[in-house]
């Protein structure tokens, strides 16, 4: 939709409100019917009264309309919109935007439509958003009329700006026509100087390139006002950008948090390294794909809360697993903790050659529930709620997993254990049943991990390998025993991790953290904050 | 006075072994090239080729062994040390191709070409000359082991956390090896080598020399590990590694018999990686996987750690099983490799030769026990 | 703290202070040991007599103070290895021996002398060296062991093997812990003996639990407690010290 075709639309529009009462008094029905009759003339009023009806549906059915995709079926005469869907076409109803079966083509009447309808309808469309009742399609409608800058659209743009009531949209509106006027030839001086000024008002990255356009102007006063404003809004986008990475960084150190702070704990009590930690993770993810698809096939309805559902059985078939390993391998092995890591690795293998017996050596889908589709601005960082909910999950857990260290006689033996195993022996405390308890809630958190991990990662026999050097890493640097080390490891890793990208790419980012670590090992072998006294012996 | 360190710590026993080794080097050889194709007794090139695989492992187990067994430092990295040691010789191999790559360019390998390199990277100088390329099989690799070591051994970092940095070290360089602005081949790696010191790689000749080295390689590294060994450093090396602490106290500078061990086991490393590559004709940087460093353990653990013959023999009897289970049963190979893990850690601490060594004890207890 | 650096004793320890998550397992310690002394050092469990050794030996770096060896040599500077090469030998409280080793190799391994890897490579026993660890082995009464693996001697053997290694290191001062822990009464009549035939050529310090021991010694004595010493002389005027009966031999 061009914004000269929004002009006219709008022109049109103001006519048609001004004349055709009767026509928005019709019904939908009535409006819909006139747009299949009659010639192409007739047609064309009917959009205007269609355009001017304000019904929520004449969007969408306007649209269809340009698109092809609006048919009448002769069996019923009613309206229906077609989607292709193979052969066939899905049909929805156009008055009421519910399904309406299938139907192959030939068994249609498309509703036809000429190129100057089309033109029509696109301003009818275009007109539409900017004065529809649905706020978030002004507000794409303003946005758009941003970046576009035509000046023919200006009547439309402060049309509507009078119009607004809502005062985030008028200001979008504001900006819109600002940024229209800046661009335009015949505009004031002053006139451009106050659009400056709310241009940097905006102060996005559009903003900033019409201003540093604007900077170019021939005139030196517009230049120097612009300059300023494309100075200082430099420096509040780096800002934002910095701002951006760090909240990259803290999604991406949360998803590292969520598979460290298993192995920290078995690591940490127990001086186990579990190469196997990643396949629990591996294990949470699949108990979330098995979940779903039983959900899916028998009880739909639920799909929203699958996700959280799988949450209790994912730490439970990995707690679980992880007790029978501790019982049936580990125990054989303390005290020689690298044949432990042998033994562990040879486990990963194991599970992944069954999960890929079981499930097939491909990736498996887990859809992400409605409230954790889209994204959401604070000022300019952009922030999905997938991530936003695996930030608070990997923090709840990590509270949860710190009340039960501190509050629950589980959490009081493990500590025991971790600070002197021979001590904690001694005073009576079962050394092997906690030792089994502990690998298994190591296990069951990493279970819940690969739930979150189902939402943004590959579901895949070899999810959890890519996982097992990283949590090391996180748990090492930020120093054995010490889960709040765990977490500023992991936050300062992913943050680390995203800053260097935009310099050096992903994999060498990656590498240079990984050899930034086995440096500061080789400094600070007991990590950030190391526990020091006898346990570290 | 070298013949001497050599022969002074090597036993009986060792010395069986090593001319085991190299009867089972020149024998198939002599069968390969003298007998006709036919007959009953013909070694077919590709049999050399397999074994000779399998000897390059045998090689690397024995790298391994000299660390873990002997120095108790578990490396995960070693394969990174083949691998480099194999980009050497692929590197030379590369430049021996000339012309006769697909883009007929004279001094760029195909992949340059590809990639729209214009000129040589400065790391590729020198590599086409045999002279040039055979010392830097040495030397890269132990640079590294040399740089790791130095840091690692000198800040004691031990047990897992060494364990998992060796793992971190290769997994870097696997990423960085995959790049293809490494200026290494990237995914693809090298492949497609024509000749190898003026002789075509493919041609049987060419095999069963290249098969030929690899045993005689072996044969060298164990009498050079069984020197070791059998010295009075060999004595210090696995009292490092059961009481490291004391033998500071005892005013032993620890960090250098580590270092020394490292280096030079990552030397060998590179030497077994360097004819790997001509015989399998490929190497690119999946050789880097964390995973291959982790099996090159595991043969060392099966065969028995802390013995010399041990991994050679855990090298061979894994790779045979892989070679057979991968081609009649491949969805079972993961489960046996697994398995073997677990089953060897819990089971068999002490590996094959270890077990043969119990047996024998118990026959001799139970005869001497008999008669009374 | 304005001490002489340059001091006549072989061992000079001065306000040493050694912290564990601030709790001071040292606090402020001063101690001196002449050449050709031999130390008794007693107090209860955690008085921080292994830390001290701990210290001197470079295991353990003091938080503040001094400690200087044969005048010269600053111990706080120097690691483990250096510690030894001065001529400061160690035994543990826990014995240790290269269990994987014979009794001759664990001697041999302990006998002054070259310590470098590249050195070791290539050399074999000299002569004088073989001598060396007949006579060793004479002393501890172990010839008859001498090729069987350390692990499969009784811990009274093993305690022994840990002396005859600090002979074989012939050090200038010997630290012993705990050297009779777990012995027989002729075990520990013997090893004072013993301590007191090496005392004729070292400096030994001993760490003990055992009163009849350390009277059997018959040397001055110190008695540590909570990381300071509480007093100093023979074991006759330190046991009458009121407060040394309170914390340590009332008990
Ligand atoms: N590495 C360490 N970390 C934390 N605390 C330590 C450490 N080493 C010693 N301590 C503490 O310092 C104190 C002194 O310990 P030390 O071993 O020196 O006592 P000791 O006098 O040798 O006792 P014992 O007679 O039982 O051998 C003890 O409370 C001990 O717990
Ligand atoms: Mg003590």
């Amino acid at each position: 939709m061009t914004p000269s075709r929004v002009l006219t639309g709008m022109v049109s529009l103001i006519t048609a409100l001004a004349l055709a009462g009767a026509a928005v008094a019709g019904d939908l029905g009535t409006l819909v019917v006139n747009l299949t009759t009659g010639g192409f003339g007739d047609r064309e009023t009917a959009i205007n009264a269609l355009a001017a009806s304000g019904e929520p549906r004449a969007a969408p059915i306007l649209e269809a309309l340009g698109a092809g995709r609006l048919y009448v079926r002769p069996a019923d005469k009613a309206v229906v919109i077609g989607k292709a869907q193979g052969n066939q076409l899905d049909l929805t109803d156009a008055l009421t935007g519910k399904p309406a079966g299938t139907a192959s083509e030939d068994a249609l009447q498309r509703v036809r439509i000429n190129n100057r309808l089309r033109g029509v309808i696109d301003d009818a469309v275009g007109s539409l958003t900017l004065l529809s009742p649905d706020p978030r399609m002004r507000r794409s409608a303003a946005d758009s009329l941003f970046k576009q800058r035509s000046p023919s659209a200006l009547p439309a743009v402060e049309h509507a700006l009078a119009a607004e009531k809502d005062a985030g949209i008028k200001r979008a509106f504001a900006e819109a026509r600002a940024s229209i006027i800046l661009a335009s030839n015949d505009a004031s001086k002053a006139q451009k100087l106050e659009a400056i000024s709310v241009i940097r008002g905006r102060g996005d990255r559009d903003a900033m390139g019409f201003l540093q356009a604007a900077a170019s102007s021939s005139d030196a006063d517009i230049k120097a006002a612009a300059t300023a404003a494309a100075g200082s809004l430099n420096q509040t986008l780096a800002v934002w950008e910095a701002a951006q990475n760090v909240w990259y960084g803290i999604s991406l150190g949360s998803v590292l948090l969520l598979a460290a702070i298993g192995l920290a704990i078995t690591f940490g009590t127990m001086g186990v390294i579990n190469m196997a930690h990643g396949e629990m993770v591996m294990l949470g993810a699949y108990t979330t794909f098995v979940v779903q698809q039983v959900i899916l096939a028998y009880a739909p309805g639920l799909f929203d809360a699958s996700i959280v559902i799988a949450l209790p059985l994912a730490f439970l078939v990995a707690g679980v697993i992880g007790v029978l390993i501790e019982r049936s391998v580990i125990r054989f092995l303390y005290g020689r903790p690298l044949d432990t890591l042998l033994a562990t690795w040879g486990l990963s293998l194991v599970l992944q050659q069954a999960v890929r017996t079981i499930f097939g050596p491909t990736n498996r889908e887990v859809r992400a529930p409605s409230w954790m589709s889209g994204s959401f601005l604070v000022g300019q960082i952009d922030v999905t709620y997938g991530r936003l909910w695996i930030v608070v999950f990997a923090l709840l857990v990590f509270a949860v997993l710190i009340l039960v260290l501190r509050k629950t006689p589980l959490g009081l033996h493990m500590r025991a254990v971790t600070q002197n195993r021979p001590m904690a022996a001694a005073m009576g405390i079962r050394t092997p049943r906690v030792d089994a308890l502990t690998f298994g809630l190591g296990s069951g958190i990493a279970g819940l991990a690969g739930v979150a991990l189902s939402q943004i990662d590959n579901v895949s026999p070899n999810l959890g390998q890519g996982y097992i050097i990283d949590s090391f890493m996180v748990v090492v640097f930020g120093g054995v025993g010490n889960l709040f080390g765990t977490l500023l490891g992991a936050t300062a890793l992913g943050i680390a991790n995203k800053f260097l990208e935009p310099y050096a790419g992903a994999v060498l980012g990656k590498i240079l953290v990984l050899v930034f670590i086995i440096l500061f090992i080789q400094r600070r072998p007991r990590g950030m904050f190391a526990l020091k006294g006898r346990a570290v012996e | 006075m070298i013949t001497r360190f050599l022969w002074q710590g090597v036993d009986r026993k060792l010395r069986w072994f090593i001319a085991l080794v190299l009867a089972a080097g020149i024998v198939p050889v002599l069968l390969n090239l003298f007998t006709p194709p036919g007959s009953a007794l013909h070694v077919p090139a590709w049999a050399l080729q397999l074994v000779g695989k399998y000897l390059c492992y045998a090689a690397l187990a024995l790298a391994v062994d000299l660390v873990w067994g002997y120095c108790g430092i578990l490396t995960l990295g070693h394969a990174a040390f083949f691998a480099l040691g194999g980009y050497c010789m692929g590197m030379y191999l590369m430049r021996q191709i000339g012309s006769r790559g697909v883009y007929g360019n004279p001094i760029l390998p195909d992949f340059m070409v590809f990639l729209n390199y214009k000129e040589l990277p400065w790391f590729w100088r020198g590599f086409d000359h045999f002279w040039f390329a055979a010392p830097m099989i040495v030397i890269v690799p132990s640079v590294l082991a040399l740089a790791l070591g130095w840091f690692a051994f000198r800040s004691r970092v031990t047990g897992v956390y060494l364990s998992i940095i060796t793992q971190a070290m290769t997994f870097a360089l696997m990423l960085a090896f995959f790049r293809n602005d490494t200026g290494l081949g990237g995914n693809n790696g090298m492949t497609d080598f024509k000749d190898i010191l003026g002789f075509p790689v493919q041609a049987d000749g060419t095999r069963a020399a290249l098969y030929l080295a690899s045993a005689l390689m072996l044969a060298l590294f164990l009498l050079i590990a069984g020197a070791i060994v059998g010295s009075r450093f060999g004595k210090a090396l696995t009292a490092v590694r059961d009481a490291e602490s004391r033998m500071r106290f005892l005013g032993y500078r620890v960090e250098g018999y580590k270092l020394f061990v490292f280096v030079l086991s990552a030397a060998m490393a590179g030497i077994a990686g360097a004819l790997y590559v001509p015989q399998v004709g490929i190497i690119n940087p999946s050789e880097f996987a964390p995973g291959n460093s982790i099996e090159a353990v595991l043969w060392v653990a099966v065969g028995g750690r802390g013995t010399l013959i041990g991994p050679v023999i855990g090298a061979v009897l894994v790779n045979w099983a892989k070679t057979y289970l991968t081609g009649a049963l491949p969805e079972v190979w993961l489960f046996a490799l697994g398995g073997l893990f677990i089953a060897v850690t819990l089971f068999l601490p002490r590996g094959v030769v270890g077990l043969w060594a119990q047996l024998k004890a118990g026959r001799e207890r139970s005869r001497r026990v008999a008669p009374a | 703290m304005s001490a002489p650096r340059s001091t006549s004793a072989l061992l000079y320890l001065s306000g040493v202070t050694v912290s564990f998550d601030g709790f001071k397992a040292l606090n402020n310690l001063s101690l001196l040991v002449e050449p050709g002394e031999m130390r008794a050092i007693i107090g209860p469990n955690g008085a921080g007599k292994t830390t001290m050794m701990d210290v001197v030996t470079g295991k353990t770096r003091p938080d503040e103070g001094e400690v200087v060896f044969d005048g010269q040599a600053d111990l706080t500077r120097l690691d483990e290895a250096d510690i030894a090469t001065l001529g400061i030998g160690r035994k543990f409280q826990k014995p240790t021996v290269f269990e994987n080793h014979t009794v001759r190799d664990n001697l041999l391994l302990a006998l002054a002398g070259q310590r470098s890897w590249y050195r070791l490579l290539t050399a074999a026993p000299t002569r004088a060296e073989n001598d060396r660890l007949e006579e060793i082995l004479a002393v501890i009464r172990m010839r008859p062991q001498q090729h069987m693996s350390a692990a499969r001697l009784s811990h009274g053997q093993k305690q022994w093997l840990e002396i005859g290694m600090l002979l074989a290191q012939d050090p200038k001062l010997l630290l012993v812990d705990e050297p009779v822990a777990g012995m027989t009464d002729v075990e520990t009549e013997t090893t004072a003996q013993v301590l007191r035939e090496i005392n004729k050529s070292h400096s030994v310090v001993v760490v003990e639990h055992d009163m009849s021991f350390v009277r059997a010694l018959g040397v001055k004595v110190t008695v540590l407690h909570e990381g300071s010493m509480l007093a100093e002389g023979t074991l006759d005027q330190v046991s009458a010290d009121p407060r040394v009966v309170e914390v340590y031999l009332g008990r």
